[in-house]
């Protein structure tokens, strides 16, 4: 296409000539911060634990001598034992400015964009062709940005909630001797998510999907002077490899059978494939495989628990708020394909289905607070992955957002508790876990802000109306059983078993699961802030609430995640209470998901008010009853400090241990891995064949003729004169008898 | 005439490959050597007779080069001596391989 063409493309979109031309500054803001942080770090790279030469006086936790307060929140017991003037990076100051202030600007660059696009109403993308990435014969890939209202959503979630991580960060991180890196890898990977949204075509999205993992695995090991640290950064690295082989192998099968791989020629092409045919749901199943590595979903979760050894606010932004959706994203935006394959759909919904009733039961035993929030998060993609499995695109970006709110801020707060409990313990030199919640409670005297604005995202995420987890999760959960009477999804059979019922099993789980959260989060809510405090006595008087740098970003997410459902609110609840717009997000999203969403709710009619208002009435009732039993059951009063406890028996210590999975996958995978790679691929093929046999094999067969050589050798005369005059012989004979 | 000659310096060369062969002093295997030569010299001097004088050119040739070579060789063959005090070929191996 010729630079004219595209100039006249672009010139006849509503939103050429807008502020949406800059939108290549988006991803190119935190590029820049990335970069002047980069090098910051650089300029004084001896602060850093990267270097063993920096002067310590404490050989045994490098990070520890340098940054007392706050780097080792997450390393229980590894605190120093002495005090030390807190050594703050020397451009810290620098850093604070320039890390949150790129994606501030970024925010505020794209709600100036959103803004336009309200004003524009398109039904086409607007796309922005920068070059041509790989001119290949018919594989023409251009590095191009495509912004349509799926992306908004995502670019507005990821700069908005990425702009107030990025300003608690300040207060958690910044007497961290590495802070300028830490800031570098934080805007390094807004810069990749927001590649990963706008990329018109599935070869960008990939940039910004492999990008994400490396940032991923960076800050997962941000602290690797532990060893633990390192290798939870390299499990995360390793199991989204296996998802990202899927995800490949989709995009090949979609080159060889529809020549094109950006999304606007893929939707427009993707009708010519058989609806419901093995070629679409293989594609379909591939990109999944990836979807569950990138987004943690089994079978492939297992690294997001282990990934909770990064610094909190990482923890929120990365593996709870924006990366780890980014599997809802991509089926979001390869709805078109995903809305032909019903047993690809409902596979999705299956494994969402599972995944959440099976996360969210680990989550009930877990002491760690972070490890309940990881498990929790699992299991909320789960639920997103029911909405897009069961064709309610819409409901699971809804979900995708009020969950990057509420979850955002569950993070940060327990971040909060943690920077509390670490300096308390710092400051009496305890060892003791900071993130136990064993070794907490009765917090709530000492931190009421965090205290009321955990309580508002528990009761979000637990989905009491009014707050924003109620609407998504009801969405979802409705979606699922009005698709059971009549759409493509109920009418096909999956191994077997009807779609019908499939989906009205898919509902149970999602009803049990939803207990299941309402449950273990008032546990976390009780254990940590409730009851009698466990810290000890000499730490209570070192307890107190975080700065406002922090507990600022915190009231902002409590307010969206408390005002978060006004964004899709349903019709019910708007006939009942008469609450500003209605679907916003649904009509918001109409012209990207709508098309899909029809084809998979053909034949379906929508459920009727009294069914529908029985449905919420059961969610309500399900939400309200696991925090009541929770409530009735657990009491705080009861519970002892970690190095107290007895050891758990029977399921819950099956729970607790998270039903061997880990272990399970080490026998099954890990270590015949090992094995085949110690005992066949080392000491059989390279030392065997290719040392024994290859380098050594023809270093012997050349010394066995050198032998036989210099056994010719044998330094007698007479020998020599035989074999001159056998020679002469045997050569005249040769010749006379020829 | 001609086959007559080539019959005894072929039984001359015989001998001499014989004796080079059996024997296992140096000196001895060293006239054998001459002898070899001697009896390709009377092969050269029978041709000539009736192809002309090329052959006892060569002749010449020959000789002078073996004569060069018995000062070379009995010089080897004494150095040896002094050296070892042996002249037998079978204790002489230092090149074995």
């Amino acid at each position: 296409m010729s630079l004219q063409q595209v100039a006249a493309q672009a010139a006849s979109h509503p939103l050429s000539g807008t502020v949406a031309e800059w939108l290549w500054l988006l991803p190119v803001l935190p590029l820049a911060g990335f970069v002047a942080n980069g090098l910051l770090s650089l300029n004084s790279a001896r602060l850093g634990p990267s270097d063993p030469n920096a002067p310590h006086h404490h050989p045994h936790s490098l990070a520890a001598a340098d940054a007392p307060a706050i780097s080792h929140a997450e390393q229980a017991g590894a605190v120093g034992d002495d005090h030390h003037a807190v050594k703050r990076h020397r451009w810290a100051g620098l850093t604070s400015i320039i890390g949150p202030g790129v994606l501030v600007a970024s925010f505020l660059l794209a709600l100036s964009i959103f803004f336009a696009m309200k004003g524009a109403p398109m039904e086409t993308p607007f796309i922005q062709r920068y070059f041509s990435w790989m001119p290949a014969g018919d594989l023409q890939i251009d590095a191009a940005f495509q912004l349509d209202q799926l992306s908004m959503v995502m670019v507005l979630v990821i700069t908005g909630v990425g702009a107030l991580i990025h300003i608690f960060s300040i207060g958690y991180m910044r007497d961290d001797p590495g802070y300028p890196r830490y800031f570098a890898y934080l805007n390094l990977f807004v810069f990749f998510m927001l590649v990963l949204v706008l990329g018109a075509n599935y070869p960008v999205l990939f940039v910004g999907w492999e990008g994400v993992g490396l940032c991923s695995y960076l800050l997962i090991g941000y602290w690797f002077s532990e060893k633990a640290n390192a290798d939870a950064g390299k499990k995360a690295f390793i199991v989204n490899r296996i998802g990202d082989f899927g995800f490949l192998v989709a995009m090949f099968l979609l080159f060889a059978n529809l020549g094109v791989l950006d999304f606007a020629g893929v939707n427009a092409k993707a009708t010519e494939l058989q609806a419901g045919g093995a070629l679409v749901t293989a594609i379909c199943l591939f990109m999944f495989l990836g979807c569950a590595g990138k987004s943690a979903q089994i079978p492939l979760y297992v690294w997001l628990p282990d990934a909770m050894a990064g610094p909190t606010p990482v923890s929120a932004l990365i593996h709870a708020a924006t990366m780890v959706t980014a599997g809802v994203y991509l089926i979001a935006r390869s709805a078109v394909l995903f809305s032909l394959s019903p047993v690809a759909s409902l596979t999705v919904a299956i494994v969402g289905a599972v995944t959440a009733i099976f996360a969210a039961t680990i989550g009930l035993k877990q002491w760690d607070i972070k490890k309940v929030l990881a498990y929790s998060t699992v299991s909320q993609l789960g639920y997103m992955f029911i909405g897009v499995g069961v064709g309610a695109y819409v409901s699971g970006v809804f979900h995708l957002v009020t969950h990057a709110f509420f979850k955002a801020l569950l993070f940060l707060g327990a971040g909060s508790v943690i920077h509390a409990m670490h300096v308390a313990y710092h400051r009496t030199h305890s060892h003791d876990d900071a993130q136990d919640m064993r070794n907490m409670g009765g917090l709530r005297r000492f931190m009421p802000v965090t205290w009321v604005l955990m309580w508002i995202a528990t009761l979000a995420i637990s989905g009491i109306p009014p707050f924003a987890g109620f609407f998504s999760k009801d969405e979802i959960l409705g979606a699922t059983f009005s698709r059971a009477q009549g759409s493509t999804l109920a009418s096909a059979t999956w191994l077997g078993i009807p779609g019908s019922s499939l989906l009205y099993a898919i509902y149970a789980l999602g009803l049990i699961s939803a207990l299941l959260t309402a449950i273990y989060m008032t546990r976390l809510m009780l254990y940590t802030f409730h009851g009698p405090n466990r810290t000890g006595a000499t730490e209570e008087g070192y307890l107190h609430e975080a700065p406002w740098v922090m507990t600022g970003p915190l009231v902002v997410l409590g307010v969206l995640s408390l005002i978060g459902g006004w964004l899709n609110i349903p019709k019910i609840a708007n006939d009942l209470l008469g609450l500003g717009p209605r679907e916003s997000l649904h009509h918001w999203l109409e012209p990207v998901v709508g098309g899909a969403t029809a084809r998979i709710a053909a034949g379906g009619h929508h459920p009727s008010v009294t069914l529908e208002e029985i449905l919420i009435g059961a969610a309500i009732v399900i939400a309200v009853a696991g925090i009541a039993i929770a409530f009735a059951r657990l009491k705080p009063a009861r519970l002892v400090p970690k190095r107290e406890a007895r050891q758990e028996e029977g399921f819950e210590r099956v729970l607790l241990n998270k039903y061997f999975v880990d272990e399970g996958y080490d026998r099954a995978i890990v270590n015949p891995t090992y094995a085949i790679s110690r005992n066949v691929l080392w000491k059989g093929v390279d030392n065997g064949l290719i040392d024994g046999f290859l380098v050594n094999g023809s270093a012997a067969v050349a010394r066995g003729f050198g032998w036989v050589g210099s056994r010719l050798q044998t330094g007698s005369t007479g020998i020599y004169a035989w074999a001159v005059v056998v020679g002469v012989i045997a050569v005249l004979g040769a010749f006379t008898l020829r | 005439m001609l086959a007559e000659s080539l019959a005894i310096s072929a039984v001359l060369f015989t001998i001499g490959v014989v004796g080079v062969l059996v024997h296992r002093n140096a000196i001895i295997i060293f006239m054998c050597v001459e002898l070899m030569l001697t009896a390709v010299n009377l092969t050269f001097v029978a041709f000539s007779r009736f192809y002309g004088a090329t052959g006892q050119v060569f002749v010449v040739f020959v000789m002078t080069v073996s004569a060069a070579e018995a000062a070379v060789g009995l010089a080897i063959i004494i150095a040896i001596f002094r050296h070892r005090q042996t002249v037998n070929l079978s204790d002489i191996n230092l090149m074995k391989g």
